[in-house]
């Protein structure tokens, strides 16, 4: 699978959260890590968009498309802002 | 409605075909008439969406390749196994409509405040966001000076290579062609790797903003050599793309 990083999901973060969200700072919830999110590992090919954090690869953020909603988890990220 | 006001930033609409321009046998550059656009920042993206007539529908995200002040454009590459890029090189007319919502990002975006000097780093099609850059730069009339290191497979896939051969005053190009270089060439003929980079960078202490942009692998490996060159790496900005991000 192929790896992209944050700025590939610039539209869907929009979409979903009503902002710019790749120069927003993601915490990771596993190892602490801060980074940008236009810096955070993406894969668009997982089922649903699945990002991870750059230092130890933990998931912060899934996004999955349910008939026609978009569902986010962010369980992994300790903060956004 | 909370809804309503969050769909209102960022919403799908339809632009017009204006002119299309075969900058290479595999790649084209779209001109846009956008009704409806709030103007864009250099290196900002838009997202593309096609539909099928049985309602399945495909979006892609694609850096824009002109200016600020410039009528939208966005340069494609065909990928032969893409779902979205063949139509847009080689279906697509002036007069068709394409579906678009946009700008996008806000990371991998040069301001001429931003100053210099520049360093870009471009593998393939990798060079349209450093393009608008490009153009922004000299249509600001900003002075800041650019080195732009361009990785190319042939001299034939060099995209707005007749642009970049007359650089403006301040902006150094150069070449490498990785996988067959023309007779005579003189250039470096491989992929980027830390000595070319220590050779063609910017000295760490010019405190260069390096903006890398290519296929992964491509980008992995220039923002790991300029870090060990000892550019701070805040300072160097990355945007990878693969098969399904064009």
């Amino acid at each position: 699978m192929h790896a992209l990083d944050g700025n590939a999901i610039g539209g869907l973060l929009l979409e979903v959260f009503g902002a710019e969200m790749t120069t927003a700072t993601g915490t990771c919830a596993h190892c602490g890590a801060a980074a940008q999110v236009a810096e955070l590992v993406v894969y668009l090919e997982a089922p649903g968009t699945v990002v991870r954090c750059r230092s130890c690869e933990s998931v912060l953020i899934v996004i999955v498309d349910v008939r026609g909603t978009k569902c986010v988890d962010l369980r992994g990220a300790a903060t956004l802002q | 409605m909370a809804r309503a006001a969050v769909l209102g930033r960022l919403t799908w609409q339809v632009a017009g075909v204006e002119q299309v321009v075969d900058e290479t046998p595999r790649v084209r550059t779209i001109v846009l008439d956008v009704p409806d656009w709030p103007g864009h920042r250099a290196g900002q993206h838009l997202d593309i969406r096609l539909t099928a007539e049985d309602g399945y529908r495909a979006e892609r995200e694609y850096s824009i390749a002109s200016a600020p002040d410039e009528p939208v454009a966005i340069t494609v590459e065909r990928l032969d196994d893409g779902e979205v890029s063949p139509y847009l090189t080689e279906e697509l007319r002036p007069g068709d409509g394409l579906e678009l919502r946009g700008p996008i990002g806000g990371y991998f975006v040069w301001d001429p405040e931003d100053g210099g000097p520049l360093l870009l780093v471009a593998g393939g099609s990798g060079v349209v966001p450093l393009r608008a850059m490009l153009r922004h730069r000299q249509r600001s009339g900003s002075d800041a000076p650019v080195r732009l290191l361009y990785s190319s497979r042939t001299l034939g896939d060099v995209i707005y290579r007749r642009e970049l051969d007359q650089a403006a005053d301040g902006v150094e190009v150069v070449h490498t062609l990785t996988r067959e270089q023309p007779p005579g060439w003189t250039g470096p003929a491989r992929r980027v790797d830390a000595e070319l980079l220590g050779e063609f960078a910017w000295p760490t202490e010019d405190g260069a903003l390096a903006f890398v942009c290519g296929p992964t692998s491509f980008v992995e490996t220039v923002a790991a050599g300029l870090v060990e060159l000892g550019y701070p790496p805040a300072r160097v900005k990355t945007e990878r793309f693969g098969a399904t991000g064009r």
